[in-house]
């Protein structure tokens, strides 16, 4: 099993954008070692920003890997630039916006926005917290000449549940 | 485009793709030994330069598509005759001043310059 970081895809705009969710909860793990209490301060739970980075790669890989019907192999490949503003607690929503900037045979690059959304003032609505851009890869037509096995080991049972149950349907 | 503006937006998209500072982008810098380009960065610096200058670069237009891994063009852990002829057909733009008539296939990046890259950009838009 695949260690999932987003929940459910609410908009896709094929070989454009794709928009996903993922509620925080306090049942998730490493929320109470980040930022555990001390002698001197409360526990501050917040979701790492590293995983925020994760949940983006997420978003941004299936729309990438959507664009060629899950036939190429996407991996990420940089994170050209990262930049987390704010915050996120339990109990707030993430909202992971990914746009596609350029793709070929190659690979691709996504422009991504961050925002999230506190339940206890939701009348404020989606608030930003910050954007990451990336590139992705696609394995065998990548520049180092390598071969990888014929088996599709990006896109899983993993992402196949994700996207069905988001209600999309999985090309091929 | 005069040869000053493009050299001035080929270094602005080294300095986004590779996080170098602008004065270690000079012509003679070589993309992988002095700015620390990987494979990846390859790919960036393409999508970049489409976006910067408005056209479309094929596959192995810019940089050598399988030159290297055949067997042909590569014998010994060196880059043979024939090898150095396709690359010098296929990569008119690149520098091969620095390389010899026989070099080690890792010398290869050598031929990627700063001022390779202008050089390309140079001709893709006078065509």
């Amino acid at each position: 099993m695949r260690w999932m970081w987003i929940d459910r895809v609410t908009e896709l705009t094929p070989r454009k954008r794709m928009v996903a969710i993922k509620n925080v909860t306090l049942s998730e793990e490493h929320l109470h070692d980040h930022f555990a209490a001390t002698d001197t301060k409360p526990a501050l739970p917040v979701m790492p920003a590293s995983l925020m980075i994760e949940g983006m790669a997420q978003t941004a890989g299936v729309l990438v890997g959507h664009a060629e019907g899950f036939k190429e192999k996407v991996v990420l490949a940089k994170v050209s630039d990262a930049t987390i503003d704010a915050d996120v607690g339990p109990g707030m929503t993430i909202r992971y916006t990914a746009e596609i900037t350029q793709i070929d045979e190659q690979g691709a690059a996504t422009r991504g926005t961050i925002e999230v959304l506190d339940h206890a003032n939701a009348d404020a609505g989606y608030q930003p917290v910050g954007t990451v851009d990336l590139m992705f890869s696609h394995l065998d037509n990548n520049r180092s000449g390598l071969e990888f096995p014929e088996h599709n080991f990006v896109f899983g049972e993993s992402f196949r549940t994700l996207l069905t149950t988001s209600g999309i349907e999985i090309p091929g | 485009m005069t040869h000053d503006e493009i050299f001035a937006k080929v270094r602005d998209v080294l300095v986004d793709a590779l996080a170098v500072d602008e004065d270690e982008v000079t012509a003679e810098a070589t993309l992988t030994s002095d700015l620390g380009a990987e494979s990846i960065d390859f790919l960036d610096i393409v999508f970049k330069l489409e976006q910067t200058f408005g056209f479309k670069i094929e596959q192995g237009e810019l940089f050598p598509d399988n030159v290297t891994q055949d067997p042909e063009f590569v014998q010994n852990g060196r880059v043979t005759a024939a090898g150095m002829t396709r690359l010098k057909e296929r990569l008119p733009h690149a520098d091969f001043s620095q390389l010899g008539s026989n070099p080690e296939v890792t010398k290869v990046g050598q031929i990627f310059t700063v001022g390779a890259l202008v050089n390309f950009v140079e001709r893709k838009l006078s065509n």
